[in-house]
């Protein structure tokens, strides 16, 4: 069914469609009307949930883990400080290893208090052991919201869905809302390994030690860097899985393909754009201009799995480019963009490495015109076909009252 | 379903004794019941058992001749200290060791 | 009234001889936490899940790959105690199951860093139990002041004595008012086991907190553990009692203690430990001041 709504309630409705036993979640914006509607449509029988109306987001997700953990689906979302506030919660779902999926409506981070968007939020999540996908219109919120339950229970790895706070959460936009009997064809019953129940006990979590020790039955069990590296490599191996889930929604659904990175008329670049969420689709037009009125052989590179990072998708889509110029909406302060940081590790192998430029902008939903990209892009490609001037240093884009360094002019 | 191939290492542990080992070898003094002074002992009748329940190791049985488990008694006194007719003594280990 | 008033006492003698712990754990010597855990398990049965924050319990209950505990049992992070417990209640009920869930703190993870979840938990009427275990400072981590630690007590963060108040968390939980509140000691295991009996009848919140005495913690001889908690109350310093239905009323020891003609001073219960060894005399007299009066007024009230 083809409807026009808010990216907030593509989520929620794509939660429902899911079949989610339990909501916990904290009001915060730009997430706030996502979880309302959930309250609602549970309120009015539209939905069959328990919906747990929390202190904070501490223990929004405290509820979920004491939900996944007793064998039932659950769903959180929040946005910026919320993340953070979640921040310990958010490594131990990973750590337990627990099916959950979030919604993480991307906010800029205090202080100083901005409710507009950047990635700030979800970026400083990345070492947490949960995959991240970032979406870049409403399909893909309602479709990668319902992929993601069944890539977390395949996987048995947490899920956080990050989706631009206004740019998608507040905007109108048409997209099809799937039928119920095939969201559920698509999607098996949950399952979690460890499930608590009083007929087969387990002490869930507990004190692990540096070094091996003999279980009951005399075996050596794995010590708490073992348990650590699982979850790394089986990370690693949810990238083909990803594929595979995008695979059998396509089969169901029709639509998808490309669920890990995106490309945009990459055939003949020689220059590539790299960005996640909307901006990624913000510089299709951009590009598309470019090459009509330059002539400079332009793509687009979207990532959508930011973490497991796509490391072999990146080499395959950047080596032998002239140029890559990473746009990112957050930085690891004192270095660099951290998108940027983990494109360039990923071609530090390749033999033909192209040059690697990276643009900081939108910071605290700092407007990004077009125009802005088109020539700051523009200039990016010639300085990497001289291959001069190019610095490591990340130019910031569309600073107002901060004259820009020497190295940045 | 090929959901159990992933999530193959996780701290889920499963109950058993001696977590900390032997823990009898903590002990300095060990509990000794006089029979001729305990109550269900020489009642031959389940009653008393305050050793039994207060045992924080629940090494004790609740048994008419209740019995230790040495390999795991902490020895820390208090079924002698809550005994009411005093026929658990607290020995020095040290004793046991020279006999 | 309710049928929960029907409990009957439960003697030694016919306490469950099953245990569902495991020997061997890693509790100190004389930990009086452990005869709480064997005991209250007894209570509560087989038909439960519990939440753990970390504390003793979390290194009594077993360091994997082995458990101590026959229990299914999730360990949470610190603040969120009560808040897993209702994920788990949650879940419960979305599966049609009426297992018990049990939510087990320390003094720390309940009256300082888990106060928040726990105060949520019970304005939004959970249905569960919630255990504080209160050996009156972070034993776990090697003895540092909570805000349940008494006054003049040394800690390694109190060198000179604790100079504040005990924090009163039965009655910040009470005046939440839950279905059910109530205070034990550890040394007096089957008012315990009786009150989780009764708990475990009501629907909604229920509340127990344990004065638990801590050889090590307490510098109490190991095999004085359980006396030390028993001059506690049986000096009138620590009252064991319930809330149910909004009325309070002593119970077991403490409702004993409402006939006795003569208190022994507060002084015992001091006299057994290192702890309160800055104590100034001053403050001991209008310690015993304070208890003479309270209990005074509990005559008055219940007699």
């Amino acid at each position: 069914m083809n409807v026009i709504d808010s990216g907030n309630v593509a989520a929620a409705t794509a939660v429902k469609l899911a079949k989610a036993d339990v909501i916990a979640a904290y009001p915060i914006t730009p997430q706030t009307p996502l979880t309302e509607k959930l309250s609602q449509m549970i309120d009015e029988g539209e939905m069959d949930a328990e919906y747990v109306a929390v202190e904070s987001e501490h223990s929004a997700l405290a509820v979920c883990i004491g939900a996944a953990s007793a064998g039932v689906r659950a769903f959180t979302a929040t946005s910026a400080n919320g993340l953070l506030y979640m921040s310990e919660q958010v490594h131990w779902a990973a750590g337990a290893r627990l099916p959950l999926v979030m919604c993480v409506v991307n906010r800029g981070v205090g202080a100083p208090w901005t409710v507009w968007n950047d990635h700030q939020d979800s970026i400083s999540q990345r070492d947490a052991g949960w995959i991240q996908i970032y979406v870049k219109d409403h399909q893909e919120i309602m479709d990668t919201t319902i992929k993601a339950f069944r890539l977390a229970e395949e996987v048995s790895i947490p899920v956080m869905v990050c989706y631009d706070g206004y740019y998608l959460s507040h905007t109108y936009m048409p997209y099809d809302v799937p039928e119920q009997e095939k969201v559920d064809q698509f999607l098996p019953p949950y399952h979690y390994k460890h499930t608590l129940t009083p007929e087969a006990p387990e002490n869930l979590n507990s004190v692990t030690m540096p070094d091996t020790r003999k279980d009951i039955r005399g075996d050596a069990a794995p010590c708490y860097m073992d348990i650590r590296y699982n979850l790394h490599d089986e990370m690693i191996q949810s990238i083909e899985k990803f594929e595979a889930i995008d695979s059998a929604f396509q089969e169901i659904f029709e639509r998808g393909g490309n669920p890990v990175v995106t490309p945009y008329r990459m055939d003949d670049a020689e220059h590539v754009v790299v960005a996640m969420g909307t901006l990624a689709n913000q510089f299709k037009v951009v590009i598309d201009r470019i090459r009509e009125e330059s002539g400079i052989k332009v793509g687009v590179l979207a990532i959508n799995l930011y973490r497991p990072f796509p490391i072999d998708y990146i080499i395959k889509a950047l080596e032998g480019r002239k140029g890559v110029v990473v746009y990112e909406k957050a930085l690891s302060y004192g270095n660099q963009g951290a998108l940027f940081g983990d494109v360039k590790s990923a071609l530090y192998p390749c033999e033909k490495r192209p040059v690697i430029q990276n643009h900081i902008i939108g910071l605290g939903g700092r407007e990004i015109k077009t125009d802005t990209l088109y020539e700051t892009l523009i200039a990016s490609c010639r300085k990497a076909d001289e291959n001069s001037g190019i610095t490591d240093t990340p130019n910031w884009v569309g600073l107002q009252t901060v004259e820009p360094t020497a190295a940045e002019r | 379903m090929g959901q159990d191939l992933f999530a193959i290492m996780t701290s889920n542990a499963e109950g058993g004794e001696g977590d900390a080992g032997n823990t009898g070898s903590w002990r300095v003094e060990r509990p000794v019941i006089n029979m001729a002074l305990c109550t269900p002992a020489k009642k031959q009748k389940a009653s008393c058992h305050l050793c039994w329940l207060y045992c924080p190791d629940g090494v004790i049985s609740k048994d008419l001749e209740p019995e230790i488990i040495m390999e795991y008694c902490k020895g820390c006194g208090i079924c002698a200290e809550e005994c009411p007719t005093n026929a658990i003594e607290m020995v020095a280990e040290s004793e046991f060791v020279e006999e | 009234m309710s049928t929960t008033e029907a409990i009957k006492k439960t003697t030694v003698v016919k306490l469950d001889e099953e245990e569902y712990t495991h020997p061997g754990n890693r509790a100190c010597t004389g930990c009086t936490l452990n005869t709480l855990y064997r005991v209250g398990l007894k209570a509560l049965g087989r038909d439960c899940i519990f939440a753990v924050p970390p504390s003793c319990l979390t290194v009594v209950q077993g360091l994997y790959p082995i458990s101590s505990s026959q229990m299914p049992i999730l360990n949470v992070t610190f603040a969120s105690t009560a808040a897993a417990a209702t994920g788990v209640r949650a879940a419960m009920k979305r599966l049609g199951k009426d297992t018990q869930v049990v939510a087990w703190a320390g003094d720390g993870g309940t009256a300082d860093i888990g106060l928040q979840a726990l105060s949520a938990a019970i304005e939004r009427v959970e249905d569960f139990i919630y255990i504080c275990y209160d050996n009156e400072a972070y034993m776990n981590t090697g003895v540092q002041r909570s805000s349940t630690t008494p006054r003049g007590v040394l800690t390694n963060n109190t060198q000179h004595g604790k100079v504040e108040q005990k924090k009163d968390v039965p009655s910040i939980v009470a005046a939440h008012n839950p279905a059910y509140v109530a205070t034990c000691s550890a040394s007096y295991p089957l008012d315990f086991h009786d009150k989780l009996l009764k708990a475990k009848q009501i629907k909604g919140f229920k509340y127990i907190h344990i004065h638990t005495p801590c050889p090590p913690g307490w510098g109490v001889e190991d095999r004085m553990a359980i006396a030390v908690g028993k001059a506690a109350v049986d000096s009138g310093l620590y009252d064991l009692y319930e809330i149910a239905h909004g009325k309070m009323r002593l119970t077991g020891p403490s409702e004993k203690l409402l006939r006795k003609k003569k208190m022994p001073p507060v002084t015992e219960y001091f006299e057994y430990q290192g702890r309160f060894k800055a104590l100034e005399p001053e403050y001991i007299d209008a310690l015993q001041n304070e208890v003479d009066q309270r209990w005074a007024g509990y005559r008055e009230k219940f007699l």
